[in-house]
């Protein structure tokens, strides 16, 4: 057997241990990407084929038919949804099998951490919101050629995308953190995510609610997600894309102070 | 020599219980060392702040000088760690498993050495198995060459051998002995008394959070137990009063205990003179149990 003692090992690398938890991230839910990215794609070509059948005829918002309207609601959705069900899932998967110690005894900062679940979980929300896109951006191209789909400012969607995806990441790390159980983590994601996004302007814009419904939705932060998401498609929205990206910005920001503050204390990862 | 390992004034509360109770304890670099002590003494509470897996309430410790709180990037390196459970990464392969330990520690192209351990641990036709598919034996070397991906200078292993099979006990404490021999320090805590017997150099009892004894192995057998005469009797309610009183009841027979070896012919005489007819005897070792029992019980009665 070779000496186990020559010392010493080769000079560590600062930046590999958040490289090698950023990869492990992305290899999780690549390697099960028939359930993690295919699944929801499908999902969203579901919704799109049912509510455009039910409504295309019926509405037009933004100067373009309800099918095209719909995709980049759908897009976001599954970016917000995918990001977030990345880092909370792992997180209490490894929590639960006991595998998080492979992460808490190695010389890994809670920025390194944060870092590494935040950026998989947005690039999770990014992979599954460009196969939706692309699914159903196709879907309707052929079926209604006049939906009036484009992509107006590239810029607004990836930035949109990216933050929303980083926001619903660092979301997911404190539920995550929090729960104990799973169907913990599923009634944070049933009650709380879950009616967050679907009452946020995905299937409607707001302007068509009754005034009340209108003002309650301006306190849901979804809503400014999915209005900047999609003023990046047809260059139309209910409120100013940029009030929406420093509204998010602003969601983002609060969120990671508050999920890096947890990290450092180790609540519930470190006793 | 170095100090391997520092415990200084340690305190860690979960509620009103103490865990540790203002624990120090001292390891020399090099030594086999074991941490004994009933379910709730305070072991793995010990090596989880040791790891960092838990922070003391107050107190200090070190490896190899390192401050576990202050500076664990450093202490952390320094240290390799089995945990107690049995616990794995069910997405990757042992190979997968191995590299992703070797980054989280900074370390890239690692695999000469993840290759040196898997030969080692006997996991070499293993390495592109997924976690999930191998045996609950294979699983726990995996979990010794995670511990080992940074060549770590100390070495804790947290009740390695629970619930493994002889043959594969045998292979892992040799591997371990030879780690020991190589200058490796080891800290090892066990339920099986009889391993600690044979593979530490030093021991420290625990109770309620607290060392009740730490001296060398050697020297708390001779100290806390000696040899005792075990007998099943034919008719044990012949047994003579006297020796009755020494007498306590083990399997199917009676442990007398010997306050040297010399007392054996005389209580053989004893049962001999009192007509008890003998149907089986054994003369019995010291025995790190009965350290560990004598402890218990003088800690429960003071």
């Amino acid at each position: 057997m070779a000496d186990l003692h020559a010392r010493p090992p080769a000079t560590p690398d600062r930046w590999l241990g958040f490289q090698t938890l950023f990869k492990k991230e992305m290899l999780r839910f690549w390697k099960v990407g028939f359930q993690t990215v295919a699944a929801p794609v499908l999902t969203a070509l579901l919704y799109l084929l049912i509510f455009a059948h039910v409504l295309d005829s019926h509405v037009a918002v933004h100067g373009v038919r309800y099918a095209a309207f719909l995709i980049p609601g759908l897009a976001m959705m599954s970016v917000l949804q995918n990001a977030f069900a990345n880092s909370s899932s792992s997180l209490i998967q490894s929590k639960v099998t006991g595998s998080i110690v492979f992460v808490l005894l190695p010389p890994l900062s809670y920025l390194d951490f944060f870092a590494a679940f935040v950026l998989a979980a947005a690039l999770r929300g990014l992979v599954v919101g460009a196969g939706v896109l692309a699914v159903t951006g196709t879907v309707v191209a052929l079926a209604v050629p006049d939906a009036g789909f484009a992509v107006a400012a590239p810029g607004w969607v990836l930035a949109f995308a990216l933050l929303g995806g980083a926001l619903m990441g660092a979301l997911g790390l404190i539920a995550g953190m929090w729960a104990d159980k799973f169907d913990q983590l599923a009634a944070f994601q049933n009650f709380l995510v879950m009616p967050l996004t679907m009452l946020s302007g995905v299937f409607y814009s707001i302007h068509s609610l009754p005034a009340f419904w209108q003002g309650i939705s301006r306190f849901n932060p979804v809503f400014y997600m999915i209005d900047g998401f999609r003023y990046g498609f047809f260059g139309a929205s209910d409120v100013a894309p940029g009030l929406s990206l420093a509204v998010v910005l602003g969601g983002f920001l609060l969120t990671a102070a508050f999920t890096l503050a947890l990290l450092k204390r180790g609540y519930k990862l470190r006793a | 020599m170095a100090i391997a390992v520092s415990i200084d004034r340690v305190v860690k509360r979960f509620g009103a219980l103490a865990a540790l109770d203002g624990l120090s304890l001292s390891i020399d670099e090099g030594e086999f060392f074991g941490l004994l002590g009933p379910n709730g003494a305070g072991k793995t509470t010990l090596i989880s702040c040791l790891a960092g897996l838990a922070r003391p309430d107050s107190g200090r410790l070190q490896v190899l000088g390192r401050d576990v709180v202050a500076d664990y990037r450093a202490a952390r390196r320094l240290l390799g760690v089995v945990p107690q459970e049995l616990v794995f990464d069910p997405f990757f392969t042992v190979r997968e498993t191995l590299r992703f330990q070797s980054g989280y520690f900074g370390l890239t192209r690692n695999d000469d050495w993840i290759d040196e351990i898997l030969a080692a641990l006997d996991l070499t036709d293993k390495a592109n198995t997924n976690m999930r598919r191998l045996s609950g034996g294979m699983k726990r070397r995996v979990l010794v060459a995670q511990a080992l991906v940074h060549k770590p200078p100390v070495i804790v292993l947290d009740e390695p051998t629970a619930g493994v099979d002889v043959e594969l006990r045998q292979g892992l404490w040799a591997f371990v002995r030879q780690l020991n021999e190589q200058g490796h320090t080891i800290i090892l805590t066990t339920h099986y008394l009889e391993e600690a017997e044979t593979l530490c150099g030093r021991i420290a009892m625990m109770k309620q959070g607290k060392v009740v004894a730490l001296d060398t192995t050697a020297n708390l057998l001779a100290r806390f137990s000696g040899h005792a005469l075990w007998v099943r009797l034919a008719d044990p309610a012949r047994l003579p009063a006297d020796l009755a009183a020494r007498a306590v009841a083990d399997g199917r027979g009676l442990r007398l205990a010997l306050a040297g070896a010399a007392e054996l012919e005389p209580t053989l005489a004893r049962l001999r003179e009192s007509g008890c007819s003998v149907e089986d005897l054994r003369v019995l070792p010291p025995d790190l149990e009965d350290v560990f029992v004598n402890l218990l019980r003088e800690g429960a009665h003071g």
